[in-house]
């Protein structure tokens, strides 16, 4: 029998879809409001999204993380109009080098590396996975390394920042599903 | 504050930190160079940027050297001294270092940021 426009094929969101969902747009939010706030130097920015992104990876595991993570870069460059431009894909790459590093962070004893920890490797890996890319392709000078100072001292603040933000809410909140 | 810091999150924390102020040390240290100096005969014949690609001809007594300038960084490309001591030097990128073509009597020196000597003859 030959397919018809009357074959339809009903692809059902489930409970995970949902949360992976809810996550992604408290992300998005989070994103857009970063992107708000004034900043002396592009990429020195508090990283609120990752909160979301950690709470992900301690609740759901390490899949949903890269769910919302993904997502939130691709909405955010959605909405901010920024998609394929260089600062997207700088976005991109801080965001896939992160999860790569929350990758092994998650492999930490639990007992003594809490969020904090996995918090301060992603926001590292967010900063290195943003130069590698702007020094091959964008910025192709060792400039930029003048910079790099500044990067690491804002991942420091924004990593602790977010990693004890997001301590804080696993402990507190529970499940609303 | 500790409920929400483990002790492997103050190792991370600390490490981290130290890895920072040591990047902070090495790379604002002796500033990063923002001109390359390029002398003949011991004058000055040409300041250039390094923001700037370009590869500058120098004629010496023995032939012309080329100094090129590409990524923020410069070096002697070609010279005609008999041997290449100059060229073999490769990439300069930090503030006073120098590549000396002493046969062509041509020399490069980055500039800007301090510099690691007061002064230099030859």
């Amino acid at each position: 029998m030959t397919a018809s426009s009357s074959d339809t094929r009903i692809l059902a969101p489930d409970a995970t879809d949902h949360r992976i969902a809810r996550l992604a747009a408290a992300a998005l939010v989070l994103a857009l409001v970063d992107a708000g706030l004034p900043s002396p130097l592009p990429g020195v920015k508090p990283g609120l999204a990752n909160i979301v992104t950690l709470i992900a990876l301690y609740r759901y595991g390490f899949r949903a993380a890269v769910w919302v993570s993904l997502l939130r870069i691709a909405g955010a460059g959605l909405l901010l109009g920024s998609l394929m431009t260089p600062g997207f894909f700088l976005s991109l790459a801080g965001g896939t080098m992160s999860l790569v590093g929350l990758l092994f962070a998650q492999r930490l004893p639990e007992r003594w590396f809490g969020p904090a920890s996995a918090s301060l490797i992603a926001a590292f890996c967010h900063i290195g996975g943003q130069l590698i890319l702007a020094r091959a392709i964008l910025i192709p000078s060792d400039g930029i390394l003048y910079f790099v100072p500044a990067f690491a001292l804002t991942a420091l603040v924004t990593g602790t920042v977010n990693g004890i933000v997001a301590a804080k809410l696993l402990e507190n909140t529970h499940e609303t599903d | 504050m500790t409920r929400w810091l483990r002790p492997g999150d103050w190792l991370v924390l600390s490490l981290l930190a130290a890895a920072s102020a040591y990047l902070a040390v090495t790379l604002w240290s002796g500033g990063h160079a923002r001109t390359v100096l390029i002398k003949r005969h011991g004058e000055l014949f040409r300041e250039a940027s390094l923001l700037h690609d370009q590869i500058v001809a120098v004629p010496g007594p023995l032939g012309v050297t080329e100094v090129e300038i590409a990524g923020g960084r410069t070096r002697i490309r070609s010279d005609p001294s008999p041997r290449q001591y100059c060229v073999k030097q490769g990439w300069l990128t930090r503030a006073g270092q120098v590549a000396i073509c002493l046969p062509n009597a041509t020399s490069i020196e980055l500039a800007g940021g301090e510099r690691p000597y007061d002064s230099l003859q030859f």
